[in-house]
């Protein structure tokens, strides 16, 4: 199977839940994601699935951790106000060790903020959003064919990790269109996990809780759930280097859609004489802190470019642990930065007061 | 079981038990316990039990009855679960006529947490948030949670009764059987409330706290058929 297809970006999420074997999705509508839920009010049951439209962000995800806890495939997907929302589910899912994909379509905040794209929720969705310790596995698509490979994986991921996976998009990728290829065959819903709450009929009884009343017995919990994500860093931690040649000794570290703008940003240095890479983590949590230590061993200078006052620049600092300057330039509440504003203010040395950062730790030694 | 002494749970886990036993379903039940005095209430019912966030549970026994719709899915919820911050879940999933049993524990207070003033509780009723007296000025009124699902179209059998005397745990054994039929039968949402007892946090012993729901909570929460839309009657077997 050999298809390419020109979709838009939430269409593709909805291709990708379907051909993942996606059982049951319950949404709720905001935008920028309203046309997750309106394509699978249609494609859900034409594949004998389930679509529920719910009467919260908080009940659609409590769906999702019941659904889940029967040992199906299931999808929920919002923005951001409404991933605020989930996060009580998303701690339940997280504690009590549940497969589920929730799908962030990002837009402008703190607040209501507005519709427009942004990257202001990698806080959340990176440091485990709701409350407890834990962490959620995050993917980070740069275009709609990433947003459907990864969408599919997320599935796969989810289950072998039993957690959370989140896939972290913004409103540029869920409108936008592009062509899709997909060369994997759809799956059928597969069998319900051997574990699933379905009765007792199965052979065992199942329990689905996080609640552990002793300090020691969670604490053994946690330390477990630690394990797991220490082993989704080691098997699973997905970036790109683009642009790398020997010669390179600097380069822009941006994810999603803002690294499609960094992209182009590298094409105009380029023209400009100016030999630039370009670091893109897939998956920002687990983050690729030692590929990209091993880089800023070689590089002069990095430029973190975000499209928010500067949150995924924390764990770049923790990788390169001052091996080199990093710079950063981010646009906030909604705005995309030009590629030409980010060329100009990587070669101006560009860098704003990040939040939380007295300005001279951020200053170029 | 971790339950206060003269405390309903424990007559009315059981009524649960005995009657997904005495049904045929034990082993096809699926059962979602509330944040609250029935917050281990999995440690109770031999069939798969999941644990839901504090109001969620009717969210949550969607989701499993959506995914599973051969499963048998019961909630089991108190009051400041289901009449306070899950009011949302419980009103959508009746208008939904989501085909699941819900067990609705009205004690008039937040047990768990230590005897707060709860949705349900009397005007004049004294609890750790209202030491002088619930006051409808201040705290509004109790809420009816099963005259107002009753107003739902989609809601399939509701009805109140008490866990207060043999008789009324007679009756009340009959109308969980009958909320299970509902369900086994395809016919939608159903919800058994019951009037119970919290003597600890109503500062009563066993007998007077009986003798409260009675006396003064029967006043607000009458008990008998609210909706009954399955054309038959209540067993009398």
């Amino acid at each position: 199977m050999n298809t390419r297809q020109l979709m838009k970006g939430n269409e593709a999420i909805c291709r990708a839940a379907i051909d993942a074997g996606c059982q049951c999705f319950f949404g709720y509508p905001i935008t920028p994601q309203n046309q997750v839920p309106e394509y699978l009010s249609s494609l859900m049951p034409r594949h004998g699935r389930v679509f529920l439209q719910a009467e919260s962000e908080l009940a659609a995800i409590n769906m999702v951790y019941g659904a889940a806890a029967t040992g199906v495939r299931v999808m929920t997907s919002s923005s951001s106000p409404g991933i605020s929302l989930k996060q009580e589910g998303i701690s339940y899912i997280a504690g009590a060790e549940l497969p589920a994909v929730i799908v962030n379509v990002q837009r402008g905040g703190p607040g209501l903020g507005n519709i427009a794209p942004a990257q202001s929720d990698y806080f959340q969705s990176t440091r485990g959003g709701g409350h407890g310790d834990y962490r959620t596995l995050a993917l980070a698509p740069s275009s709609v064919q990433e947003l459907y490979d990864l969408t599919r994986d997320a599935f796969d991921l989810a289950e072998k990790y039993r957690n959370p996976v989140l896939i972290v998009a913004d409103a540029v990728l869920g409108q936008m269109m592009e062509p899709v290829v997909i060369t994997r065959e759809p799956l059928p819903a597969p069998e319900p996990l051997p574990w699933g709450a379905r009765g007792t009929r199965k052979g065992s009884r199942t329990i689905v809780n996080s609640l552990y009343i002793m300090p020691e017995e969670l604490e053994a919990v946690n330390l477990r759930l630690a394990e797991k994500y220490a082993r989704m860093s080691r098997e699973d931690l997905r970036w790109e280097e683009e642009e790398f040649a020997e010669d390179v000794d600097m380069a822009f570290v941006a994810y999603g859609s803002a690294a499609r703008v960094c992209r182009t940003a590298v094409k105009l240095l380029s023209e400009r004489g100016l030999r630039v890479g370009l670091f893109r983590p897939i998956t920002i949590y687990p983050f690729p802190y030692q590929p990209l230590r091993a880089l800023s061993e070689r590089m002069k200078k990095l430029m973190v470019v975000e499209m928010s006052l500067g949150q995924m620049i924390e764990d770049v600092r923790l990788a390169v642990e001052g091996r080199c300057p990093v710079e950063f330039y981010g646009r906030t509440g909604g705005v995309v930065p030009t590629p030409e504003e980010v060329a100009e203010a990587f070669l101006s040395n560009y860098r704003v007061e990040v939040m939380g950062y007295p300005d001279d730790d951020n200053t170029r030694k | 079981m971790h339950y206060c002494p003269g405390c309903s749970h424990g007559i009315l886990h059981r009524l649960v038990a005995e009657v997904l036993v005495e049904l045929g379903v034990l082993d096809r039940a699926v059962g979602v316990c509330p944040v609250g005095c029935a917050v281990f209430a999995y440690d109770y019912f031999n069939c798969d039990m999941l644990e839901a966030a504090h109001g969620r549970a009717p969210a949550v026994a969607t989701g499993v009855k959506r995914a599973c719709s051969d499963a048998v899915v019961f909630t089991y919820q108190g009051d400041g679960d289901l009449a306070s911050i899950g009011v949302a879940e419980a009103v959508h999933a009746a208008a939904r006529g989501e085909n699941i049993t819900v067990i609705f524990i009205n004690n008039a207070v937040y047990g768990m947490t230590g005897g707060q003033m709860a949705p349900t509780t009397m005007l004049g009723q004294q609890t750790t948030t209202s030491p002088l007296g619930r006051d409808c000025q201040l705290a509004g009124y109790p809420i009816r949670v099963s005259e107002m699902l009753a107003t739902l179209d989609g809601a399939t059998f509701i009805t109140r009764c008490a866990a207060n005397s043999p008789k009324n745990v007679q009756a009340t054994k009959r109308a969980i059987t009958k909320a299970f039929q509902v369900q086994l039968d395809g016919k939608g949402f159903a919800l058994v409330e019951v009037l119970s007892t919290c003597p600890t946090w109503w500062g009563k012993g066993p007998k007077d706290a009986m003798e409260w729901i009675d006396e003064t909570m029967q006043g607000s929460f009458p008990l008998g058929v609210i909706l009954d839309r399955t054309g038959g009657g209540i067993s009398d077997k």
